[in-house]
């Protein structure tokens, strides 16, 4: 099959192909699941009622339209033109929402009562906890007690919001690990249970559903952008974990052959495999390729014999091994550039946006921003248009952390 | 006929179902994995199911999930549990069922893991995350190496996704008795049986049952219904808590009430 037979945009196939990559590998308990909620949401999704209430819902309880705002004193330092889609402003301080919502409303109307999810930020399972609330849904939130410890005032949230957060103690105690546990919970439950995936990660049908869920960024941002500037943007660039909200803001924009886009992968401490989250990295050399994981064909990196690699991000958000199967086809199709920066550079790009614009941008956002930073000089008077995707509340004590000053002797 | 075939056709001739013990290749090492898979030919197994250890067995339950950790903090790959089929060869006719997930054998290179899993002595491979409509690559590379392809069954499929699953099926289907994840269960479940029936109008292939199974009357009244059932996480359990202790004999235990 040749990836080139359509255009980037029109992926994927009937059975979840974007090219050679997305698919379905679960286990056959899970299959005909997967194929009832592909079609409850192919329904869906054209059912005007059901986009009725969505669009109403994301108005008056997320507060979308999110608005795009110039960054005027951080375009003056940097000499690049920068719009910042304020995705931070959304209720519960991140993107996710708007595809915990969309699944949300789904899982009512396919009549299931309780919904697992896994989290690595929280930013998801806070999101999934607030449309369980909302929605009168139980919730059961999987996350690595490695992320708990560090993403602290989003469990505590979660909690109060009437989540149950279930710690998850295997493998790296990451992400990783909370998908795993999620699914394996799903599967035993999977009559009563829907799977809320926050990511465009999984078998067929999620990498899709929530790329649907999370377009409406990215058709805002034309709008806006087109509405402000009169003019297309000429960069976009976004952090991407999974790559939910990479391919939020990129999908409107696919089409546009002059918009270039960026998405920003986890640089972490170095290129050494287990040092940083970048699967498309070129030196990744042994560690990266092709492979199979929780559900999906893509990027993934991994050992020679095929087991995954430890990965390392300051951001817990983009601390993951796999990719979303559609970046992998932008990826290959070259329609897509992806880049990484390191740990340092996001947190003094967290700091920048800060001091010259009073926001706090989440560290996996602050990764988009420094690479904005980095190729200043190569986007001058050039238009920017990036997606700060969260908030960074959660992230104030590893921020602090990161900026005290080592302990010199005698001090301690 | 393969070796799995003959195995269940010699045990239906017996009017018995067949026994198939599962273990995780390496774990506590694969020196004694080597020794398991004698001790277990001698007390009567049918068909021995070794799991490939992977990183991420999100089909797995706890125990399984621990004991692929060990394995593979002792370095144990899809090439060395290869090695170790070798070595069982050496000295057992006991079928060999690989039990994989699909990503190790996918690096492999299908073709020549099929080539090479034949050539080790390897009978046939079970893919866990491996659904028919993937598998046509692998289909393929499993037949040139005259490799028997076992797919799951499950509970949650309708009639059409059966008929597709009994059709790549060689050796056996695996039916499992329940949804969920593998580990061990107090009682058969309600679904097992009619999944078992649903399959038997649909293929001549024998039906092994698994998932959950941990007792003799479990297993003797899986026995009842399937041609085969299978036993895992008990028996990796045992191996977990006495490494050295004598399988035979729970073999023989589990299989007292067939």
């Amino acid at each position: 099959m040749s990836a080139a037979s359509r255009p980037v945009g029109e992926w994927p196939d009937a059975g979840g192909h974007f090219g050679p990559y997305g698919g379905c590998f679960v286990p056959e308990t899970l299959m005909e699941p997967l194929r009832e909620l592909e079609a409850a949401w192919t329904e869906a999704r054209n059912d005007d009622g059901f986009q009725a209430e969505l669009r109403r819902l994301l108005r008056d309880y997320v507060g979308r339209p999110t608005p795009l705002g110039r960054a005027d004193r951080l375009s003056e330092r940097l000499g690049v033109r920068v719009y910042l889609k304020r995705e931070d402003l959304c209720h519960t301080g991140a993107h996710k929402i708007n595809n915990a919502l969309g699944q949300g409303l789904l899982v009512r109307r396919m009549g299931k009562t309780r919904v697992v999810a896994e989290t690595g930020a929280g930013q998801h399972g806070v999101a999934s906890a607030t449309v369980c609330a909302l929605l009168g849904l139980e919730c059961v939130v999987y996350m690595g007690t490695e992320d708990m410890a560090r993403q602290a005032p989003n469990v505590e949230r979660m909690r109060l919001l009437g989540a149950e957060v279930r710690g998850v103690d295997s493998g790296q105690r990451t992400l990783k690990d909370a998908i795993n546990e999620a699914m394996r919970d799903w599967v035993t439950n999977v009559r009563t249970t829907h799977y809320l995936l926050g990511s465009v990660l999984g078998g067929h049908p999620y990498p899709t559903m929530v790329r649907d869920l999370q377009a409406v960024i990215g058709r805002e941002a034309r709008e806006q952008i087109l509405e402000g500037s009169k003019r297309l943007p000429d960069v976009l660039v976004a952090c991407v974990g999974g790559g939910s909200n990479a391919i939020g803001l990129f999908h409107a924009f696919l089409g546009d052959a002059a918009v270039k886009m960026v998405g920003v992968e986890a640089g972490g401490r170095s290129t050494r495999p287990g040092d940083h989250a970048a699967r498309f990295l070129p030196e990744a050399g042994a560690g990266a390729g092709v492979g199979v994981l929780q559900g999906t064909r893509t990027y993934l990196l991994q050992d020679p014999a095929g087991n995954v690699l430890p990965t390392h991000s300051v951001s817990a958000g983009l601390d993951y091994p796999a990719v979303g199967p559609e970046h992998a086809l932008l990826h290959d199709e070259g329609r897509v550039e992806y880049a990484s920066v390191t740990d340092e550079e996001a947190l003094a790009a967290f700091h920048l946006l800060g001091e010259t614009e009073g926001i706090l941008p989440a560290l996996e956002s602050s990764h988009a921003l420094a690479w904005v930073v980095r190729e200043a000089p190569a986007l001058q008077d050039q238009i920017v248009l990036l997606n700060l995707s969260g908030r960074g509340d959660k992230d104030l004590a590893i921020v602090i952390d990161a900026t005290r000053p080592p302990r010199g002797p005698g001090q301690g | 006929m393969g070796r799995i075939g003959k195995s269940f056709a010699r045990r239906r001739a017996e009017g018995r179902a067949a026994f198939v013990p599962f273990l995780t290749a390496g774990d506590p090492s694969l020196d004694r994995t080597v020794e398991a898979a004698v001790e277990l030919e001698r007390a009567g197994a049918d068909v021995l199911e070794l799991g490939v250890p992977f990183s991420d067995p999100l089909a797995d339950g706890p125990v399984i999930q621990r004991a692929s950790e060990r394995a593979l903090a002792r370095g144990v790959t899809l090439e060395a549990v290869l090695g170790g089929v070798r070595r069982i060869r050496e000295r057992s006719e006991l079928p060999l069922l690989l039990f994989s997930y699909f990503n190790p054998l996918l690096q492999r290179g299908l073709e020549r893991l099929a080539r090479e899993a034949a050539e080790a002595g390897v009978d046939g491979v079970l893919i866990t995350d491996l659904p028919p409509e993937e598998a046509d690559g692998w289909l393929g590379a499993a037949r040139g190496a005259a490799l028997d392809t076992v797919f799951l069954a499950a509970p949650t499929s309708p009639p059409e996704r059966l008929r597709r699953v009994a059709e790549a099926s060689r050796g056996f289907v695996y039916a499992i008795s329940r949804t969920g994840v593998t580990g061990e269960r107090r009682a058969l479940s309600d679904e097992a049986a009619p999944l078992v029936a649903r399959l038997r109008e649909l293929t001549d292939v024998p039906v092994a049952l698994g998932f959950g199974l941990s007792t003799p009357e479990q297993v003797a009244e899986a026995g009842k219904v399937a041609d085969g059932v299978v036993v895992g996480s008990a028996l990796v359990r045992f191996l977990e808590e006495q490494p050295e202790g004598d399988l035979g004999a729970q073999v023989r235990w589990l299989t007292s009430a067939m």
